[in-house]
């Protein structure tokens, strides 16, 4: 239960807590103890990594598939008129079941302060769909926006490598304020008002229906990412992240950490999009032998990858770690 | 160049701070200029069949489109971020494309996941988009005693589409291919959706053989008006049957439109619900004497 607080409070955007060590068992503080103490095993790891190859990897490129897939699917449903997914990200019908973006919902029923039955409907069944896959799925997987923001984090980093820009972080907590201030000001001023700025909704109707002035905006929030502040709007604004964050942290299906096998190389933290989840993997600080990864994981699947040693992997509960 | 001073990590996280509370404010601001434009009422929009009060309409859409999606005549378009919290929000500019109800179900109203269109309204007849209202009295070709002859709209690059039953039930067909021979211009009341219902009813023929699709009031006819100079003239005159679907207003020939729709942005559930604005009503009985 204790992961499962400290998950919230790290998507809330508090720091990761140090762990108490004293609480940890016998068998994990004995492991902890026991790292760095196979150096031939260590040296072969590192000579492994020098050789890996360093191109697109094969969780990235099935993320992005299925993201442009998604996406495609909707412009084609309309632009081809053959129904299957019909609509925009913030409501659509899949093959004729309503489906309904969480945090869109929200702000229409918070605005028009009236529940409407077919919203209902759609907002459960995704609901039921975000919280099987968990964490922030939605985010890394389906918005168009997380797509082009990763290219301009390529660029920024890029940038900032040739000292041309610099990443001016913030509290990740303004999430959380975020979130906050649109759902009062939906309930206060009766519109849906985030809507407004959405750069996922914007995109999703501008890839539908064809572009407008409102990719100025989406332009200006990537200019801002660029040569600013990195990732600036999913990292610290986005209300839709903090939204499907809470629905999957309850979640069977995640990204579990396991200590036995870990070697601290530290390579997965160096890929990660959300690296406070990933505290858990520094040298001790693991408070169990297998540690589940928290709330604010996309789940894309890069550390799994990349880790040397197989010590994360994709578990569903229930059925294990067979994926 | 003198190198930028350390900044301690106190510093450092105060500043992060700051930074933050600025970003907060900052697109709380951004977002909020959202209101500009629906507050200054800089945009008015024809809304599609069934919406809500603008006010609810506004809160109640989820931005989706699926309406969109569905209209067969493609009536419907979404706005701009120029329209502030309007943004994604469906409209029907009706110059270009007005709703002639094609798809007798009401397929927008229908198709809204959230009842943004609202599901009590059900057939054409029912709908209170707005109202009708002869704006130019003087371009007005009946008025002026002119019959039609040609293709309405033929010369302006004109695309829209209106359902022709005599050359299909099924499949619009575009509005500037079809020809008109007229000895006084009545496009306006021979193309009105309401009146095709209501003379179909009054034939015995009611669309898809469904009485209810018959329109309790008739929307627009013409009237004689007497002139001293002997030339026979007529004057469209809207009646408490129009819904304000711009149809009138799509097919008028003339340059300007002479007739225009007034957008009701009270409309309510039903029109049974909803009484057209007095002066409105009082605008055109003046005209009439």
């Amino acid at each position: 239960m204790s992961g499962f607080v400290e998950s919230l409070r790290v998507l809330f955007g508090k720091a990761p807590a140090r762990p108490d060590k004293n609480k940890f068992s016998d068998e994990v503080r004995e492991m902890h103890k026991n790292k760095k103490n196979d150096p031939v095993r260590i040296a072969a790891i590192h000579e492994e990594l020098a050789a890996a190859e360093k191109g697109p990897q094969k969780w990235r490129r099935r993320r992005w598939t299925v993201l442009i897939v998604i996406n495609l699917l909707f412009v084609l449903s309309y632009q081809l008129d053959i129904s299957v997914l019909e609509g925009a990200l913030t409501g659509s019908r899949f093959v004729g079941f309503h489906m309904a973006d969480l945090n869109s919902a929200l702000q229409v029923m918070l605005a028009y302060k009236h529940i409407v039955l077919n919203l209902v409907i759609g907002t459960v069944t995704v609901f039921i769909m975000w919280w099987l896959l968990g964490g922030r799925t939605f985010c890394s997987w389906v918005c168009p926006y997380h797509l082009i923001a990763e290219w301009a984090e390529m660029l920024h980093l890029y940038l900032a490598k040739k000292g041309l820009a610099t990443d001016h972080p913030f509290d990740r907590r303004t999430r959380t304020w975020f979130w906050i201030i649109f759902v009062i000001l939906a309930v206060v001023t009766g519109y849906t008002v985030y809507e407004t700025v959405s750069p996922t909704g914007i995109l999703s109707r501008a890839l539908i229906y064809g572009p407008g002035l409102a990719l100025i905006w989406v332009a200006l929030l990537l200019l801002f990412e660029i040569f600013y502040s990195r990732r600036a709007w999913c990292r610290y604004g986005c209300p839709i992240g903090l939204t499907y964050g809470l629905v999957g942290a309850i979640s069977p299906f995640k990204v579990q950490y396991h200590l036995k096998d870990c070697l601290h190389e530290g390579e997965c933290r160096k890929v990660c999009m959300v690296p406070h989840v990933l505290e858990t993997v520094i040298k001790g600080k693991a408070n169990g032998l297998d540690v589940d990864i928290g709330a604010d994981c996309t789940r894309c699947g890069r550390c799994v990858e990349v880790c040397p040693t197989e010590s994360l992997t994709f578990l569903f509960k229930g059925i294990g770690d067979k994926l | 160049m003198m190198a930028k001073p350390k900044l301690s990590r106190k510093q450092k996280e105060r500043r992060k701070f700051i930074r933050s509370i600025v970003y907060t404010v900052g697109m709380t601001g951004v977002a909020l200029l959202g209101y500009v434009p629906v507050l200054g009422q800089w945009t008015k929009r024809l809304r599609p069949p069934g919406a809500l009060s603008e006010k609810e309409f506004l809160s109640s859409c989820i931005k989706c489109g699926q309406c969109v999606q569905v209209c067969p005549v493609e009536a419907i378009k979404l706005a701009d971020i120029d329209e502030g919290f309007g943004n994604g929000s469906p409209y029907i500019d009706a110059r270009k494309q007005a709703c002639d109800f094609s798809c007798d179900g009401l397929q927008c109203v229908l198709a809204c996941p959230t009842g943004s269109l609202t599901h009590h309204v059900n057939y054409p007849a029912q709908v209170n988009m707005g109202i009708a209202r002869l704006d130019k009295l003087k371009i007005c070709l009946a008025v002026s005693g002119q019959g039609f002859k040609g293709a309405t709209r033929s010369r302006e690059n004109f695309t829209g589409i209106l359902r022709f039953e005599a050359v299909s039930r099924w499949e619009p067909v575009a509005l500037a291919e079809q020809e008109f021979d007229l000895e006084i211009c009545d496009l306006c009341v021979r193309l009105c959706p309401i009146e095709i219902r209501a003379n179909q009813c009054d034939a015995g023929t009611p669309p898809a053989g469904d009485e209810s699709q018959c329109p309790p009031e008739r929307a627009i006819r013409l009237i004689e008006i007497t002139s001293d100079d002997g030339v026979r003239r007529m004057q469209p005159e809207v009646l408490d049957g129009c819904v304000g679907c711009g149809v009138c207003e799509m097919v008028c020939p003339t340059g300007e439109p002479a007739i225009v729709v007034d957008i009701n942005e009270n409309r309510g559930i039903g029109r049974n619900d909803w009484e057209p604005d007095a002066s409105k009503v009082k605008a055109v009985k003046e005209l009439q004497s």
